[in-house]
């Protein structure tokens, strides 16, 4: 029994159309930030937590502060640069719009992180301590800043990984927080 | 200044791989002979002027000039001498300078080694390793120049990343860039002969040798990454199935089957398009891999420059080379496949198994790099792909893939009968199940169906390949006729036959070190004594210790067997003086059958206690003894006296070969 090794043309161009899908594939895989993992808490009650106050230590702030009114949980640290960028905006925001910013000092010192407060402002209305990242570990924070936009049922319904500005508020941020407005 | 000249000596050499990639190639269409005879002066030229231009930034590197951009990023005046050398590579531009240096190297080598090649053909070739020096240089000159100079300059560089300070990463790029461009020729040699129309067993013969020795150098580069990871990274693994790793293996998968593809379409004018397609392959392989790690499409431990601007012209780059080359392909394989027929039973048989598995591997490979991407592509969430799926798939190819290379070096050319394979064969295949129950069933020692299967597999590999040798032997008057049998034309028989058996150490080696590997995580204080597989590990405390730019703690700890003290190793956490995260550098007793690994974790409490890491680890020097055993393999084989004698004659094309061993 003989094998020959003649084979149909067109099986000649089967590499070079596998390589053309993976070009494409490349292709679109440039304009990915690899970074970037989205939330699988999205649409889930936010973990509950009970944590120091980041302005009165001793004192405990529990996750029932999120239920009854829309807020948006800010994770910071004073060694995060972005943090520092975003600011502004969030006291704008804290200004402007009825949301109540909670927020989350995550893996920082005490001392450090009021300094800031207190040198840039502070648009939160209650900040929590987490300096052993006990309690972000549970919501999926896995850098600074992210912000999580949480409805009056505790609900999360957004995370933003980065640094907030005008646009991502008004693009990003805004739509979500007026679309999970009405309920409850 | 000097610089300056570097960055003119690119765009020279750019010059020059323009001319190079046209003028011999248009020579060898219209058969003029001056054309095609720039080939050779042209690739010299090119080699120069990437050696001057290598040289000036190496200048730059020893004398700390911060002016330019690179060198501060890279290094630092308290670096060692020999570090700042091997910060070159360190980085992304310095890095592609290497590349392309190596790309003059293997062409001034081609020009040098092809004295009677056919005039046309070498034309083509250089032609060819032109045109990819375009890609290479234009992207270096563009993108990515080492010489851009910094303004105001800094008094003190950023300093080279800690872990590249060690003498096996130096040699790791140099190696792996050694092997992924000496595909570069075979790729060279199949376009042109794809261009010329014609595939025979005397261009089989002259791609065999440049393949092998750019695969001996990948073979290297990557048992060399392996090894450095184990000792250098702190916690005692050896491969983890990174893209960048992953970049290095497939190429290497597609490299070793073309090498054994062209073994066969040099003896028996067989696999010709197979053999094509692999020598693209393995280049274009090693070009994705070059794209992988530049552009940001995948992070990983390695990735070298996450910019996706980058990334955009290099992906140009690779749809215009390897798309190009598979359109060749398409277009002119036809015409020169076919020939060679072989029974179901034969060599040939074996070796198609070789070819289809090692292929489907660097798909798998391939396939498991880029999930990640095609999910997040086809909107299926974000996935990341890492050691379980890799292992388990490479694990379920792998036993046919070593069963075929116990068969194979047996068997006969074209026709073979199965009869006489299993009269030869059936001992090893017994004592190899033999083995495989023995160690599956734990009657011996613990054991599991995984020891079993590699244990049993290693067993198969070695005893088939000894009842290979001794079939050889016969006929050359047994073991004394060892000798002489080296010394002629046989030479890559005993390459294959080690490379094999290295194989064989590789699985025992990764076996033995994944079931009988321990890990053991604890907190010790100074004078604690804690023992690990029948050896006391006992904990001296640790103290400062300062090295050359780096300040450390330095821990002691003492190992005995029974009574014996065995040796006194020093784990170290290093804050290097430039910053960055504190590096670990572990303390091994290393060992022929087992190395004794401790690594300092975090100090705990206020009494200089630490949190400690002891591994135990079986049989893992083994694995890189695989690597240094098939290079040694590959360089036996290239030695091969035919080779050297080819090149004395004018070689008449071989149709259907003599059936060799």
């Amino acid at each position: 029994m003989a094998r020959s090794q003649s084979r149909s043309k067109s099986s000649y161009l089967v590499p070079l159309g596998i390589f053309l899908a993976l070009a494409a594939l490349l292709f679109y895989g440039l304009g990915l930030d690899p970074k970037k993992v989205p939330s699988p808490l999205v649409g889930k009650p936010a973990p509950s937590f009970e944590l120091e106050s980041l302005l009165e230590p001793g004192k405990t702030i529990s996750s029932d502060i999120l239920k009854g009114k829309m807020s948006l949980v800010n994770v910071w640290a004073s060694w995060c640069p972005s943090c520092r960028q975003e600011h502004g905006e969030l006291i704008r925001i804290a200004r402007e719009s009825d949301v109540q910013m909670i927020g989350f000092n995550w893996k920082d010192e005490r001392r450090a992180a009021l300094e800031m407060l207190r040198r840039y402002g502070n648009p939160y209305v209650l900040s929590v301590f987490d300096p052993e990242n006990q309690v972000g570990i549970d919501w999926g924070v896995y850098g600074a800043p992210e912000t999580f936009v949480v409805d009056a049922e505790g609900i999360i319904r957004h995370k933003r990984i980065g640094p907030i500005d005008q646009r991502v508020w008004e693009e990003e941020i805004l739509p979500v927080i007026e679309q999970y407005r009405s309920k409850g | 200044m000097i610089p300056e000249l570097g960055h003119f000596a690119l765009i020279l050499a750019l010059g020059l791989a323009l001319v190079q990639s046209v003028v011999p190639l248009w020579g060898s269409f219209n058969g003029r002979r001056p054309w095609m005879e720039m080939a050779r002066p042209l690739a010299w030229g090119q080699l120069t002027f990437l050696a001057v231009a290598f040289a000036c930034l190496l200048q730059a590197f020893l004398t700390d000039d911060f002016s330019v951009r690179y060198v501060a990023e890279q290094s630092n005046t308290l670096l060692p001498q020999i570090y700042k050398v091997s910060a070159l590579w360190g980085g992304h531009e310095g890095s592609l300078l290497l590349w392309v240096l190596m790309l003059g190297l293997w062409g001034a080598a081609v020009a040098a080694f092809s004295r009677n090649l056919p005039l046309p053909m070498i034309s083509r070739v250089i032609a060819v390793q032109g045109m990819v020096a375009i890609g290479f240089l234009l992207f270096t000159l563009l993108t990515s120049n080492p010489f851009e100079r910094l303004f105001p300059i800094p008094p003190e560089g950023r300093d080279l990343n800690p872990l590249l300070q060690d003498p096996g990463l130096a040699v790791h790029p140099p190696m792996l860039y050694m092997g992924y461009v000496g595909f570069s020729v075979a790729f060279s040699f199949a376009i042109a002969a794809l261009i010329g129309g014609k595939l025979d067993a005397a261009w089989a013969r002259w791609s065999r040798p440049w393949t092998t020795v750019a695969w001996i150098f990948l073979t290297i580069g990557i048992a060399l990454g392996s090894w450095w990871a184990y000792y250098e990274l702190g916690w005692g693994g050896w491969w983890f199935w990174d893209p960048v790793e992953n970049a290095s293996f497939m190429p290497w998968l597609a490299g070793t089957a073309l090498m054994h593809s062209l073994a066969v379409t040099e003896k028996r004018g067989a696999f010709k398009s197979w053999t094509v397609l692999l020598a693209i392959s393995a280049f274009s392989l090693s070009l994705l891999g070059t794209f992988l790690v530049r552009s940001g499409v995948l992070t990983s431990v390695h990735a070298f420059a996450t910019d996706p601007s980058r990334g955009t012209f290099i992906l140009a780059f690779l749809v215009i080379v390897i798309g190009g080359s598979l359109a060749l392909y398409a277009w002119r394989a036809p015409a020169v496949s076919g020939g060679g027929r072989f029974d179901l039973v034969s060599r040939e048989s074996f070796l198609l198994v070789n070819n289809l598995l090692l292929a489907a591997l660097a798909l798998l490979v391939l396939f498991g790099t880029l999930a990640p991407l095609i999910y997040e592509a086809a909107g299926w969430g974000k996935i990341s792909v890492g050691f379980p799926w890799f292992n388990t798939m490479f694990i379920a190819l792998s036993p046919f893939l070593v069963l075929a290379m116990g068969v194979g070096p047996s068997t006969r050319w074209k026709h073979d009968e199965p009869g006489r394979l299993a009269r030869l064969l059936w001992v090893p295949l017994i004592l190899s199940l033999g083995v495989l129950a023995l160690a599956s069933t734990g009657l011996m020692f613990p054991g599991n169906l995984w020891v079993g299967l590699g244990l049993g597999l290693s067993t198969w590999l070695v005893l088939t390949h000894l009842v290979s040798l001794k079939e050889r032997l016969r006929n050359k008057g047994g073991l004394g006729g060892l000798i002489g049998d080296l010394r002629n034309r046989s030479r890559s028989f005993y390459g294959m036959w080690l490379a094999h058996i290295g194989v064989a150490v590789f699985i025992v080696g990764a076996t033995v070190v994944s079931n009988f590997g321990s890990e053991t995580d604890l907190r010790m204080s100074p004078g604690d004594v804690h023992e690990v597989a029948g050896y006391r590990f006992q904990f001296n405390g640790a103290q400062p210790h300062d090295g050359p730019n780096f300040r450390a703690q330095r821990g002691e700890f003492v190992i005995y067997k029974g009574e014996r003290q065995i040796d006194v190793l020093h784990p170290e956490k290093r804050s290097y003086l430039s910053g960055g995260m504190p590096m670990t550098e572990a303390g091994i007793d290393p060992g022929f059958l087992r190395d004794l690994y401790v690594s300092l974790g975090e100090p705990v409490g206020t009494q200089g206690d630490w949190a400690v890491r002891i591994y135990y680890k079986p049989y893992v020097r083994w694995i890189w003894l695989a690597g240094i055993l098939m290079a040694l393999g590959g360089l036996l084989a290239v030695s091969d006296g035919r080779y050297r004698t080819a090149r004395k004659r004018v070689p008449v094309p071989a149709g259907g070969g003599l059936a060799r061993a």
